[in-house]
């Protein structure tokens, strides 16, 4: 990938001279960041890297077959939830067009029921396979907090809308997992635009200072609504932040299910055995809008979406079925077909729910509802005055 | 040349609100900053999306066309950091407009924002003053969700130090604007998604509105028409508390209606002008009610003009919950025509 593998000095310069030029020896910070790239654009499998520490395959063709599957799934909820927001159903809705592999790779690579996945909102394939109910995702952005309900067993927090503050939860949660010497990595994702703030910087410094099992999962899909890359950070790489906090520091090819499944495979398992903390940031390209309220190409140039379309995630990892005779047109239409009718059904059913009674606002407030806020819910609460039961009769009887 | 808070002459009457220069309040926005800026090249603009974006909302539009990329600047996603940049900016005699997506994410910067920023001037013994706006939007914006739907005058109001301006209207933005842009303190100025595409006359004239001064928007000062009940609010329910009270109107209750403009400094006076005439108050306000602005002006208005009063004081808040996010429940959460009617309705008692 055009952002370099091997990362270059940390230029410590003023130190850096003092020594020099007083010690005559050189101490400067050299690091290499791995970047893993194993599934070309052609769908060209690099063999020799497909293989596990213990040599078996990484992933058998049948786990691409179904992770591929997945994959259109996920192309088709997008399709219809942009037709639904458009329609006035949904309110709004980011779509993953492009970054499925991350999603997919990832997701498919930490143990459903066992390790943590904390997201932000655009890995809808993760939490799927986790065993997020797609009706949930789709209430969820149809405005509806119902949507936030995680089903039992699944470990999955809910979506982060306040940009970067999961990634301290996730930090916690892999703590606490620590403590409480459970077998669980937790999984935490986030964008480019999110390693600006604070709290990236906060949960890798905990993260590592406390050597936590936790993977930081960066979605680097070049752009921040309409901010590149380039102008959100200096560096070059998201990965190479990590190194500040002696995280290990991964880059791959995030549309490259191979490299990515691979890089957070070997992170879980170094985070198991107590290894620490792994950023992996996974060069991506978000092939739609930012969500369904923006309009991509006023800020970005359609050369440079049209070459990011070459390196589609769906279009590599569906050379690799068919040339292993396991794909071919008739099953790409007929999976397409079945992921549509599923998916509309679970349209139907999750936004014909009926709308929240108002009791809900007051249900989940404290452990056990105060007498203040009981009174509140089950009066006409319009005013202060009504809110007081007396006062409002008294002041009933005076008109 | 740039304009100074102390040349402005706040004693002259200001232009009418009639007319037919009609602009948006978004655009209204746009006016007072470009206005400001082409007269002081101190002051500049950051934030998310403003630059190349022209503002998540629009609000910024053209205006990197205009000023270039030194003084309309994309920020990184990073509210601390670009609050804390602007203190610095000012401490160096900048004065920074901050845009804010939404005030929701100045959370995440309130260190900046309420240790730093309001008592800069303080703890420099009068040294470093902080001549920042903060601005963006406020409050539920429409189904956006409790994180995302932040009404923060209440909380921010109890910090000494700073001055808050809500505007309610497009005339009212632009005057407010250019004059927190000229203050030598710190102004949270807090706007409103649902009203950026409201349309109202705005001068050519230049003008700037006092901070402190509430306006009346329905009911008469000189008291010829006799109100039976003082509305105050401030921001987007003055609106609502309008409606109301041209409703109420048609029943013969007759409202004072006070737009606060600023709720720190809060001009308390006027409120108790107009109750020594109605001797009844209800306050609507679309923070929650616990310690809210609401709170505070019935506490001042107890302690001022108790004896006045021929009714117990009445808020109009929101429910005391997160704001939610469904929304038959959103709609039902805030102030509206309904609810201030029925509160006009159980304190006016005709005899
Ligand atoms: C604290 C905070 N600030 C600003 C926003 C508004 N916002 C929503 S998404 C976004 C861009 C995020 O970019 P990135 O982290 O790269 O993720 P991507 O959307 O590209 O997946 C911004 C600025 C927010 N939600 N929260
Ligand atoms: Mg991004």
């Amino acid at each position: 990938m055009d952002q370099g593998a091997n990362v270059r000095r940390m230029p410590y310069t003023a130190w850096n001279a003092f020594v020099e030029i007083f010690m005559a020896i050189r101490t400067a910070y050299t690091a290499n960041i791995e970047h893993i790239s194993i599934l070309d654009e052609n769908g060209v499998l690099d063999e020799k890297l497909a293989k596990t520490a213990s040599g078996e395959p990484l992933l058998t063709p049948e786990q691409v077959l179904f992770l591929y599957e997945r994959m259109v799934e996920c192309r088709q909820l997008d399709e219809v939830a942009f037709k639904l927001q458009r329609s006035g159903r949904l309110f709004t809705y980011p779509q993953n067009k492009g970054q499925e592999a991350c999603a997919l790779g990832s997701g498919f690579a930490m143990r459903k029921g066992q390790d943590w996945l904390v997201p932000c909102y655009r890995e809808n394939a993760a939490l799927f396979l986790h065993g997020m109910p797609m009706g949930h995702v789709l209430l969820f952005w149809a405005g509806d907090e119902r949507g936030s309900i995680i089903p039992e067993g699944v470990k999955i927090t809910p979506i982060a809308i306040p940009i970067g503050t999961q990634m301290l939860h996730a930090a916690g949660i892999a703590w606490a997992q620590k403590v409480r010497k459970n077998d669980s990595v937790v999984i935490t994702y986030f964008g480019d635009g999110a390693t600006s703030e604070g709290d990236f910087h906060e949960a890798m410094n905990f993260a590592t200072v406390f050597n936590v099992p936790a993977i930081f999962f960066c979605q680097n899909n070049q752009w921040a609504i309409s901010v590149p890359r380039e102008q959100q950070m200096n560096s070059e790489t998201v990965a190479q932040k990590g190194l500040a906090y002696g995280a290990q520091c991964v880059q791959v090819d995030g549309n490259d299910i191979f490299a990515v499944y691979k890089a957070t495979l070997e992170a879980r398992e170094r985070a198991r055995q107590g290894g620490g903390v792994t950023l992996i940031e996974a060069i991506t390209y978000r092939l739609g809008d930012h969500t369904t309220a923006d309009d991509a190409r006023r800020y970005r140039s359609a050369d440079e979406v049209e070459s990011w379309k070459n390196k589609d995630p769906m279009i590599r990892t569906r050379k690799y079925l068919e040339a292993r005779g396991l794909w071919d047109e008739a099953k790409q239409k007929s999976a397409e077909e079945r992921a549509e009718a599923m998916i509309k059904k679970i349209a139907d059913d999750a936004l014909n729910f009926a709308p929240p009674t108002t009791d809900e606002m007051f249900n989940y407030l404290y452990a056990e509802i105060p007498e203040e806020l009981r009174r509140q819910r089950d009066t006409l609460r319009t005013n202060s005055l009504s809110m007081n039961p007396e006062q409002a009769r008294l002041s009933e009887s005076r008109r | 040349m740039p304009t100074t808070l102390a040349e402005i002459d706040f004693s002259k009457p200001l232009p009418s609100e009639q007319g037919d220069r009609v602009i948006q309040f978004r655009e209204a926005l746009r006016e007072a900053m470009t206005e400001e800026m082409r007269k002081d090249d101190r002051v500049f603009l950051m934030g998310e999306e403003v630059a190349y974006y022209n503002g998540a909302y629009k609000v910024s539009q053209g205006m990197l066309d205009e000023f270039g990329p030194q003084r309309i600047i994309d920020a990184p996603i990073s509210e601390n950091g670009f609050a804390g940049l602007a203190v610095g900016a000012a401490m160096y005699g900048l004065r920074p407009i901050i845009e804010f997506m939404s005030w929701s994410f100045s959370l995440v910067a309130a260190d900046q924002l309420l240790n730093n920023v309001p008592k800069m001037l303080y703890m420099s013994g009068g040294q470093w003053g902080c001549p920042v706006v903060f601005r963006g939007n406020n409050g539920a914006g429409g189904q956006l969700g409790s994180t995302h739907s932040w009404t923060v005058e209440a909380m921010y109001a109890n910090v000494p130090g700073l001055k808050i301006a809500i505007p309610s209207n497009p005339y009212d933005a632009k005057g407010l604007l250019k004059t927190a842009i000229v203050d030598d303190d710190p102004v949270f100025f807090l706007e409103s998604e649902r009203m950026l595409s409201d349309k109202a006359h705005v001068p050519q004239e230049e003008y700037f509105i006092p901070f402190g001064k509430a306006a009346l928007r329905r009911g008469t000062w000189s008291g010829e028409r006799n109100s039976d009940v003082t509305l105050v609010s401030f921001g987007r329910p003055v609106n609502f508390c309008v409606e109301a009270a041209d409703e109420l109107e048609k029943d013969g209750i007759v409202c004072d209606v006070l737009d606060m403009r600023t709720v720190r400094p809060l001009d308390i006076d006027s409120i108790i002008q107009s109750i020594k005439r109605t001797n009844k108050i209800v306050v609507v306000d679309q923070c929650w009610p616990f310690a809210s602005v609401a709170s505070e002006v019935i506490t001042q208005v107890c302690e001022k003009a108790f004896d006045y009063l021929d009714h117990q004081p009445v808020r109009v808040n929101t429910d005391d919950v997160p704001t939610p996010y469904a929304k038959n429940l959103e709609a039902e959460y805030l102030p509206h025509k309904g609810k201030i009617m029925r509160a006009v309705k159980s304190v006016v008692s005709k005899g």
